[in-house]
C-alpha cells in the first residue's frame, strides 16, 4: 500500500502539533470538516465548545494564564462571525490567538455561497494579521508566520481563513525548516542606550515619582525587573486594570489600580507626582482625562512601550524607550540610584489611611464583601477572571493580585460574557491552580452555555455570580448622571443560578446573608470535583467608588456617593 | 481668478510613500487605518517595484499633521508594510502627476485652445471633430491650474493618475 498523500488539513494539524499546541477550542461546520477529520488522529485535545464566541474567550483565558497562544477552530460564515467579539477582545488586550476558520471552496468565494462570509474583510480592522490560504503548499509557512506574529512584539490575534478545497487538496510542502516571508515585520528588541539614559536622568531628578505598571510588563515577563526597579528607586507603583499582577498589589510600595475606579490614593498620587513612568501602559482613556493636558500637568512623563505607535498617541512623553520592557528595565536598573522619596511615601501613606477602600458589611449582602472574603480565604493565591461592569471593578479593588498572569479581565474591549469562558481556558492551562470566575448576572448569561464545556471536563473552577438583578454599571451612571432615569438595566427574571448549574450537573452554593459569606465560600473553595456556581444575591443598588467621571482627571475624583446631581460626562464614554 | 482661489483654498496635502509586500489585502488594511481616523485619501497610486515581491504606494491626503503622524506609525506596524514615511520637503523628492482632460473643441475655439495646450507644455493625444483629449504632466499644482483654466472651454471628462514621488539623488523614496 502506498503512503497516502498529506492533505492541507493534515499538514495544518501536523504543523500545530509541531508548534506544541495542546488544545484546540472549536466548533465544527461543513467548511471545516476536513480539519476536524485531520484532528481525529491528532494528539491535540479538541475542546468542543457550545458557541464560537466561547471558543475565542476560552482560548484567550488560556493564553493569558499560560503565555502561550490560544488556538481556535471554527467553520465558515456564522461560525467565523461568531468569533468577532473574541477577536476584538484579544486584539484590544494584546493577546496571542490563532483563529482557524473553514471557508467555502475557492471557486465559490465571492459568490454568496452557502455559509460564506468575507472573513478576511470583516476581521481586517480587528486582527494583528490575517491570511486567506489559496495554495495548500502555503499552509506550513502561514502557520509558522501566524504563530510568530501572534506571540512576538505586541501580541495579537491572527486569522487563517482556510477554503475547504485547500484543506482537502494535497500538500507536498515540507513541514520542517520552514522559511517565513515577513519582510515588513520587525520587532523592536533593544532600545538605544541613550534613550534609556534619558529615562534614568529624568528619574534622577524626581522626588515624587510614580511608576505606572501596565500589561506590557506581564507580556514581557518583566515583573521581577519591575519589582527590582521600584525597590531600588523607592518609588510607589500603581497599576492599570490589565497590569494587575505586574507588581504585587500587597507590596508596601503598591498603590493598587488607578483610574476611573482606582484607589483614591493611587489617583492622589497621579495628581501630586512630579514624574509618572508608564511601563507597558498605553495611557488609556479609563486612566487619563479627555483633556490630556489636565493629566498630572506638573509631572514629567516617561514611557516604555514595544509598540512605536503608542508613543505620542495619547500624550507626548518627555522621554521614552521603544522595545521589550524586560530588556529595557534590566538596563535601566543599572543606571538608577535610590531617590529621596521618604516624604512622598509618607504623604501617600496618609492618603491610604485617610481614604481606604471600604464597604459596609451590614445592610444586605455586598459584592465587595464576597470578593474581599474570597481574597482573604485564598490569600490571593488564585487566578481570577472577571466579566465587565461593577463586579469587575470591585474585584479589581478588593482581590489584590500578587503574582503575574493571575488576573484575567477584558480591559480594552470591555467584553461582557468574557469572564466565565476565560476561566475555563485558564483552568485548562493551569489545572493545579484555583481558578475563580467573578462574573455579573448580566455578563454570565451572555456565555453561560459553556457550562457544559466546563462540566464535561469536571474543571474545578469556581463561578461566583454577583447577582444584583441589574446591569449595575449602567444603572450607576443613569443614577449619577441621568436623573435616575433607569432605562434598559433591570434584569428581573434572572434564573436561579444554582438551579441553572444543577441542570448541567454542576454543584451550586447560595449566599444571601453577610453572615454566611465566609462559611459558604470555604465550602465552595474546598469543592474540587468539578465546577461550582456560587450564587451571591447581593443588594440591588450599590455603586462603585471612588469614581472619576468619564473624561475627568484624577482631581475630579469622588470618594463616595455625591449628595448633589452630577454633570453628564463630556469628551469620553 | 478661479485658479488663484482654487490654489489658495486648497488644504495642505500630505504625501505619503509606502513600500509594501505585493500581497492581496494590503490596500484594504492601509485604507482602513486612514478611514478609521476620518482621513480622506485624495489620491492613491499602487504599482509593483523593480522587485516584484513589493509594491510602491503613493498616497496623498489632507488632515491634521499629528493624526497623520499616528496614521503613518500605525501603517508601519502592519505586517505587510516594509516602510512608510511622509515626504514633507518637496526639495528632497521629485513629484509628478499625469492627467487626461477631454474638452470641447469646436473649430472656432480650437486655435486658442492649442495655444493653451502649448503653454502648459501638454500634448493633444486624441483629436475629434468637436472635442480633443489633452495629456498634461507635472506637479499637482500645475495640473490644478490647467484644469481651472480649461473650465472656460468646457471640460467633458477628467482623469488624473494621482501623484507619484521619487527621492532625488541618493535620497531613498
Amino acid at each position: 500500500m502506498t503512503k497516502k498523500a498529506t492533505t492541507g488539513a493534515e499538514a495544518l494539524i501536523k504543523c500545530l502539533e509541531n508548534k506544541d499546541v495542546k488544545f484546540i477550542f472549536g466548533y465544527p461546520g461543513g467548511a471545516a470538516i476536513p480539519i476536524f477529520d485531520a484532528l481525529f488522529d491528532s494528539t491535540i485535545d479538541l475542546v468542543l465548545v457550545r458557541h464560537e464566541q466561547g471558543a475565542t474567550h476560552i482560548a484567550d483565558g488560556y493564553a493569558r494564564a499560560t503565555n502561550k497562544p490560544g488556538v481556535v477552530l471554527v467553520t465558515s460564515g456564522p461560525g467565523a462571525t461568531n468569533t468577532i467579539t473574541g477577536i476584538i477582545t484579544a486584539q484590544m488586550d494584546s493577546i496571542p490567538l490563532v483563529v482557524l476558520c473553514g471557508q467555502t471552496i475557492t471557486s465559490a468565494l465571492g459568490k454568496d455561497a452557502f455559509q460564506e462570509a468575507d472573513v478576511f474583510g470583516i476581521t481586517a480592522p480587528l486582527v494583528k494579521h490575517s491570511y486567506l490560504v489559496k495554495d495548500p503548499n502555503d499552509i506550513p509557512r502561514i502557520v509558522e508566520e501566524a504563530f510568530h506574529i501572534a506571540q512576538t512584539g505586541r501580541p495579537g490575534p491572527v486569522i487563517i481563513d482556510l477554503p475547504k478545497d485547500i484543506t482537502s487538496a494535497d500538500c507536498t510542502a515540507s513541514l520542517k525548516n520552514i522559511t517565513m516571508d515577513l519582510p515588513g515585520y520587525t520587532i523592536p528588541e533593544k532600545a538605544p542606550k541613550k534613550d534609556i539614559q534619558k529615562l534614568a536622568e529624568l528619574l534622577k531628578a524626581s522626588k515624587k515619582p510614580l511608576i505606572l505598571a501596565g500589561h506590557g510588563i506581564l507580556i514581557s515577563g518583566a515583573s521581577k525587573e519591575m519589582k527590582t526597579l521600584a525597590e531600588k528607586l523607592g518609588a510607589p507603583v500603581t497599576n492599570t486594570l490589565l497590569g494587575k499582577g505586574a507588581f504585587p498589589e500587597n507590596h508596601a510600595l503598591a498603590l493598587g489600580m488607578l483610574g476611573m475606579h482606582g484607589t483614591a490614593y493611587a489617583n492622589k498620587a497621579v495628581s501630586n507626582c512630579d514624574l509618572i513612568f508608564s511601563i507597558g501602559c498605553r495611557w488609556d482613556d479609563r486612566i487619563t482625562p479627555a483633556k490630556i493636558e489636565r493629566f498630572c500637568p506638573n509631572a514629567k512623563k516617561l514611557h516604555i512601550d514595544i509598540d512605536i505607535a503608542e508613543i505620542g498617541k495619547v500624550l507626548q512623553p518627555d522621554a521614552y524607550a521603544i522595545g521589550d520592557a524586560k530588556a529595557i528595565l534590566t538596563e535601566l536598573i543599572k543606571m538608577v540610584e535610590p531617590l529621596p522619596t521618604e516624604p512622598w511615601l509618607k504623604e501617600l501613606d496618609a492618603y491610604k489611611k485617610k481614604y481606604p477602600l471600604g464597604y459596609k458589611i451590614h445592610g444586605g449582602l455586598k459584592a465587595q464583601h464576597v470578593i474581599d472574603e474570597l481574597y482573604n480565604l485564598t490569600k490571593g493565591d488564585a487566578i481570577v477572571t472577571t466579566d465587565v461592569g461593577q463586579h469587575q471593578m470591585w474585584a479589581a479593588q478588593f482581590f489584590k493580585t500578587h503574582a503575574p498572569d493571575t488576573w484575567i479581565s477584558s480591559g480594552g474591549a470591555g467584553t461582557m460574557g468574557f469572564g466565565f469562558p476565560a476561566a475555563i481556558g485558564a483552568q485548562m492551562g493551569c489545572p493545579d491552580q484555583t481558578v475563580i470566575a467573578i462574573v455579573g448576572d448580566g455578563g454570565f448569561q451572555m456565555t453561560a452555555f459553556e457550562l457544559s464545556t466546563a462540566a464535561i471536563r469536571k474543571l474545578p473552577l469556581k463561578i461566583v455570580v454577583i447577582d444584583n438583578k441589574f446591569l449595575g454599571m449602567v444603572r450607576q451612571w443613569q443614577e449619577l448622571f441621568y436623573d435616575q432615569r433607569l432605562s434598559g438595566v433591570d434584569l428581573e427574571g434572572n434564573p436561579d443560578f444554582v438551579k441553572l448549574g444543577e441542570a448541567y450537573g454542576i454543584k451550586g452554593f447560595r449566599i444571601k446573608r453577610p453572615a454566611d459569606v465566609r462559611r459558604i465560600l470555604e465550602k465552595a473553595l474546598a469543592y474540587n470535583d468539578g465546577p461550582c456556581i456560587i450564587h451571591a444575591e447581593v443588594v440591588k443598588e450599590d455603586n462603585v467608588f471612588p469614581m472619576i467621571p468619564a473624561g475627568g482627571s484624577s482631581d475630579d475624583m469622588i470618594i463616595e456617593a455625591p449628595k448633589y446631581k452630577m454633570e453628564k460626562p463630556k469628551g469620553s464614554t | 481668478m478661479a485658479i488663484i482661489e482654487l490654489i489658495k483654498n486648497r488644504p495642505h496635502i500630505h504625501t505619503i510613500s509606502l513600500l509594501v509586500a505585493n500581497k492581496p489585502g494590503v490596500l484594504l488594511r492601509i485604507s482602513l487605518i486612514f478611514s478609521r481616523r476620518g482621513f480622506n485619501i485624495e489620491s492613491l497610486v499602487v504599482s509593483p517595484t523593480l522587485d516584484g515581491r513589493y509594491s510602491r504606494m503613493t498616497i496623498t491626503a489632507h488632515g491634521e499633521p499629528s493624526v497623520l503622524e499616528q496614521i503613518i506609525k500605525q501603517a508601519s506596524k502592519l505586517i505587510d508594510v516594509v516602510h512608510a514615511s511622509e515626504h514633507k520637503d518637496s526639495r528632497e523628492v521629485v513629484e509628478k502627476e499625469l492627467a487626461l482632460i477631454k474638452v470641447h473643441a469646436k473649430a472656432e475655439k480650437r486655435a486658442e485652445l492649442l495655444q493653451v495646450i502649448q503653454h502648459f507644455k501638454s500634448i493633444t493625444i486624441d483629436l475629434g471633430p468637436e472635442e480633443l483629449i489633452i495629456q498634461v504632466t507635472g506637479s499637482t499644482e500645475k495640473l490644478d491650474a490647467m484644469v481651472a483654466f480649461l473650465q472656460d472651454y468646457g471640460i467633458i471628462e477628467l482623469v488624473r493618475t494621482g501623484k507619484v514621488v521619487m527621492g532625488r539623488g541618493k535620497m531613498t523614496t
